[in-house]
C-alpha cells in the first residue's frame, strides 16, 4: 500500500519538477526586484535627509509587517483590478515578492555600508571626489560584498515563500503536487518529495553563493 | 611672493565646546610647518578643515591668493586635489590593490586613462619604495607599507601642499623610519608641507617652523631651534621637554 | 455611508471573530515554537553525539521544508496513515514544529556564544554543573538568544495567516470569505493588514522594551 505512494512520486516527478523551474524563476525575478528597489533605498536611508529616510522606514515597516499571503491577495484581487491591470497571477507573485524582499534587502545592504569604516569616505573626499563617486567606487563595492551572506539568507526565505503563490494558481511545485496528489490521493508522499526537492534547491543556491562570496572576498580583509 | 596657503581665522565649534578658536597660519612654498601639541588641542581638526573634510564655523582660506569658497562644490574638488591629505588611519580603499589605490584618484577624479594612470601609479609606488608590492591589497600591508602607499596615492594627485595628520601615531615603533625617511625625502625634494605629530625628534630635523597648539589656539610659533633651545622657558618648551624625557630622547 | 455599515455589521464581526482564532493559533505555537527550540538547541550543544545529530536533523528539515508544505503534510498528508487532524490541531502542530527548528538555531548560537572561559571560571569556583547552567550560563545566553526568539515569534504572527491554506479560519481566511462574497478585497484585506501591522508593531515594540530593560553593558543589541 505503501508503495504506491512511491509509484506516484516516480510517475509525478517530471512534473513536479518542471514546476520547481517556475519557482526559482520567481525567487530569481524577485530577488532582483528586489535589489534594484532596496540599493537606491538603502544608499537613501543612510546618506539621505530625514524626509527621506522617513518614507523608506515606512515603506519597510509596512511590507515587512504584512503577511505574504494577506500582500497576494490584496494585489492580486484588490489592487490590480482596481487599477484596471490584467496581470497574470505569475507576474504578481515576482512583485509581490519582489517588493517585501526590497523591504529586506534594503535592511541589509545599509547594515553593510554602515559597518564600513568612514575613514574610507574622508579619503575619497580629500582626493577630491565627489560624493556620488565616492559611494558608487568606494563605498558600494565593499558594501555589496559585504551583503553576500544576508542574499544567502534571503534567497532561502524568498525560496519557501515561493510555495505560498499556490494560493493564487501560480503552476509552481507546490501546485503541481497537489494536482499529482487530487489524482492518485498519495498526498504524503508527495508532498514529502516536493519539501526533498526544496530542500535541495535551497542547498545548490546556497552553496553557489557562498561559492561567489569566497570568489569574491578582499584578500586578507576580515570584519 | 603669495603664500600657497593663507588660513585666516578658522573657528570650529563642537556640541558648544570651541574646538578651534580663531586659528590662523601662512606657509610658503617649500616650506615645512610642524604642529605639536597635547591631546585634543585641536591639531586634526585644524588639518581637517583646512581641506573642508570638517566645515569650519568662520575663517577663510586662500590658495594661491585666491579665496576657495566651500560652498561651490565643483571648485571644493578641485581644491581638493591640489592639497594632499594623509591620515593617522592610512584610510586605503580595503577592496583595491595598492597600485589601484594610487590609480583611482587619477581616473575618476582627475579623468586621466587607464595606461596613462597605471604608470604613474608604478612611478609613484616606486618612489616610496613599495614596487614589489603593488599588487597586495592593504589588508597584506604592514602600517608602515599602508602609510607610504597613501603618501603615493596622494602624492600621484601633483598637490602644491599636502597635509600630514599624525602620520605615524598608529605605527608601531620599528615602522615609524621608513615613513618618516619617505616624508623627509619629500621635504628635501621642496614639497610644502604642514605636519602633525607627537615625534619631537622628526619634528626639530624637518620643520622650517614650529607651531604650538593647546586647547584650539596657537600659542606660539617660531623656528626649531629658538622654541626648542634650552633657554626657552615658553609653554611649548615645558611641553616638548616633557615628551623628549618619556621618550628618551636626547634634548 | 454605505460602507460604514458594511463595516460595522459585516466585516468587523467576522474579524474580530478571525483574530480571536488568529491569536488562539499563535500562543500555544509561539510557546511550543520556545519550548521545542530551548531544548533542541541545547541538545545540540551540549547532549552526546546521537541525540546531537538527531536534533540536527530536526532543525535541518523543518528550516528547510516551506512551511506551507508542512501544513499540507499534517493536514493531508497524515490521512493516509489514518491520523486525521483538525485544521486547527494541525496548524498549531505545523507553526510548532516549524518555529522550534527555527528557535533551536538562536538558542544554539547564544548557547556557544558563551565563552569556555567562563564556564571554567564557574567551575573553579566549586559550582556544580547544574549551578554554572542556571547562574552563569543561561542568564546570557537568554539576553543573546532575546532578539533572534523574539523576531521568531513575530515572524509566526505573520505566517499564521497560513493557516486559512489548510481550511482554519483565522483572520486572514475570515478576510477571505468577506472578500470572496462581496469583491470588496481592497476594503477587506487594508483592514486585515492594518491588523497584521499592528500586531507586528506592538509585539515589536514589547520586544524592544523588554530588551532594554534586562540590557547590560557589553550585551546591547545595536538596533540598525
Amino acid at each position: 500500500m505503501f508503495l504506491n505512494g512511491f509509484i506516484a512520486v516516480k510517475e509525478g516527478l517530471p512534473y513536479i519538477i518542471q514546476g520547481a523551474l517556475v519557482n526559482v524563476v520567481v525567487v530569481i525575478g524577485a530577488l532582483l526586484l528586489g535589489c534594484s528597489i532596496g540599493l537606491p533605498m538603502a544608499i537613501g536611508q543612510v546618506y539621505g535627509g530625514r524626509m527621506l529616510r522617513r518614507i523608506i522606514g515606512v515603506y519597510v515597516w509596512f511590507f515587512r509587517g504584512i503577511p505574504l499571503l494577506v500582500l497576494l491577495f490584496l494585489f492580486y484581487f484588490g489592487l490590480f483590478s482596481f487599477l484596471g491591470l490584467n496581470l497574470s497571477a505569475f507576474a504578481v507573485a515576482v512583485i509581490v515578492l519582489g517588493l517585501i524582499s526590497s523591504a529586506y534587502q534594503s535592511q541589509v545592504i545599509r547594515g553593510a555600508i554602515l559597518s564600513i569604516p568612514d575613514g574610507q569616505l574622508k579619503a575619497a573626499r580629500a582626493l577630491g571626489m565627489s560624493d556620488a563617486r565616492a559611494v558608487f567606487f568606494i563605498i558600494l563595492p565593499q558594501a555589496l560584498r559585504l551583503s553576500i551572506p544576508g542574499w544567502s539568507n534571503e534567497y532561502a526565505i524568498v525560496l519557501k515563500d515561493s510555495a505560498v503563490t499556490y494560493a493564487l494558481g501560480v503552476a509552481e511545485m507546490m501546485a503541481r503536487a497537489n494536482h499529482v496528489a487530487s489524482r492518485t490521493y498519495q498526498h504524503l508522499h508527495l508532498y514529502i518529495a516536493a519539501g526533498l526537492i526544496f530542500m535541495a534547491l535551497t542547498y545548490i543556491g546556497t552553496k553557489a553563493l557562498n561559492i561567489a562570496h569566497n570568489r569574491l572576498k578582499i584578500p586578507g580583509y576580515t570584519q | 611672493m603669495t603664500p600657497v596657503l593663507e588660513i585666516a581665522h578658522i573657528t570650529k565649534r563642537f556640541d558648544g565646546k570651541t574646538v578651534l578658536d580663531d586659528v590662523s597660519l601662512t606657509i610658503d612654498k617649500g616650506e615645512i610647518k610642524v604642529i605639536i601639541g597635547p591631546s585634543g588641542a585641536g591639531k586634526s581638526t585644524f588639518l581637517q578643515s583646512i581641506n573642508f573634510l570638517v566645515k569650519p564655523d568662520s575663517g577663510t582660506i586662500h590658495l594661491n591668493g585666491l579665496p576657495v569658497n566651500p560652498k561651490d562644490k565643483k571648485a571644493l574638488y578641485g581644491y581638493r586635489q591640489q592639497v594632499g591629505m594623509i591620515f593617522q588611519d592610512f584610510n586605503l580603499f580595503d577592496h583595491l590593490t595598492a597600485r589601484a589605490n594610487v590609480e583611482i584618484g587619477l581616473v575618476r577624479v582627475r579623468g586621466m586613462k587607464k595606461a596613462e594612470a597605471r604608470k604613474r601609479a608604478e612611478a609613484e609606488l616606486d618612489r616610496v619604495g613599495l614596487s614589489e608590492h603593488m599588487k597586495k591589497y592593504p589588508a597584506e600591508l604592514s602600517g608602515g607599507q599602508k602609510q607610504r602607499v597613501s603618501i603615493a596615492r596622494a602624492l600621484a594627485m601633483d598637490p602644491q601642499v599636502m597635509l600630514l595628520d599624525e602620520p605615524t601615531s598608529a605605527l608601531d615603533p620599528e615602522l615609524i623610519g621608513e615613513v618618516h625617511a619617505v616624508i623627509s625625502g619629500l621635504g628635501k625634494a621642496g614639497m610644502t608641507m604642514i605636519i602633525a605629530t607627537h615625534q619631537i625628534g622628526f619634528a626639530r630635523a624637518l620643520a622650517s617652523e614650529i607651531v604650538f597648539m593647546e586647547r584650539g589656539r596657537i600659542l606660539e610659533q617660531g623656528s626649531p631651534q629658538k622654541l626648542l633651545s634650552p633657554d626657552c622657558t615658553t609653554r611649548a618648551r615645558e611641553f616638548c621637554s616633557q615628551i623628549l624625557d618619556a621618550n628618551g630622547e636626547d634634548r | 455611508m454605505e460602507e460604514l455599515v458594511y463595516l460595522q455589521t459585516q466585516v468587523m464581526p467576522a474579524l474580530l471573530r478571525g483574530v480571536r482564532v488568529s491569536i488562539l493559533l499563535i500562543i500555544p505555537s509561539a510557546s511550543a515554537g520556545v519550548l521545542l527550540g530551548v531544548l533542541a538547541g541545547t541538545v545540540r550543544v551540549y547532549a552526546p553525539a546521537p541525540f546531537r545529530w538527531l536534533a540536527g536533523a530536526y532543525t535541518l528539515t523543518f528550516r528547510g521544508f516551506p512551511l506551507i508544505i508542512q501544513l499540507y503534510i499534517w493536514y493531508f498528508g497524515l490521512p493516509r496513515l489514518g491520523i486525521y487532524l483538525s485544521p486547527f490541531v494541525a496548524s498549531v502542530l505545523g507553526f510548532s514544529l516549524c518555529s522550534g527548528a527555527y528557535q533551536s538555531e538562536y538558542i544554539r548560537g547564544a548557547l556557544l556564544s558563551i565563552r569556555q572561559g567562563q564556564i571554567r571560571a564557574a567551575q573553579a569556583l566549586g559550582f556544580t554543573r547544574l549551578q554554572t547552567i542556571a547562574s552563569v550560563i543561561l542568564p546570557q545566553a537568554f539576553r543573546r538568544a532575546l532578539p533572534g526568539c523574539g523576531n521568531e515569534i513575530i515572524y509566526l504572527i505573520k505566517y499564521s495567516s497560513l493557516a486559512y491554506m489548510v481550511t482554519c479560519i483565522e483572520l486572514t481566511g475570515e478576510g477571505k470569505i468577506l472578500a470572496s462574497a462581496s469583491f470588496k478585497y481592497i476594503e477587506v484585506f487594508s483592514v486585515v493588514g492594518a491588523v497584521y501591522l499592528v500586531l507586528v508593531t506592538a509585539a515589536s515594540w514589547a520586544l524592544s522594551r523588554i530588551e532594554g530593560y534586562l540590557s547590560l553593558p557589553g550585551f546591547e543589541t545595536h538596533k540598525g
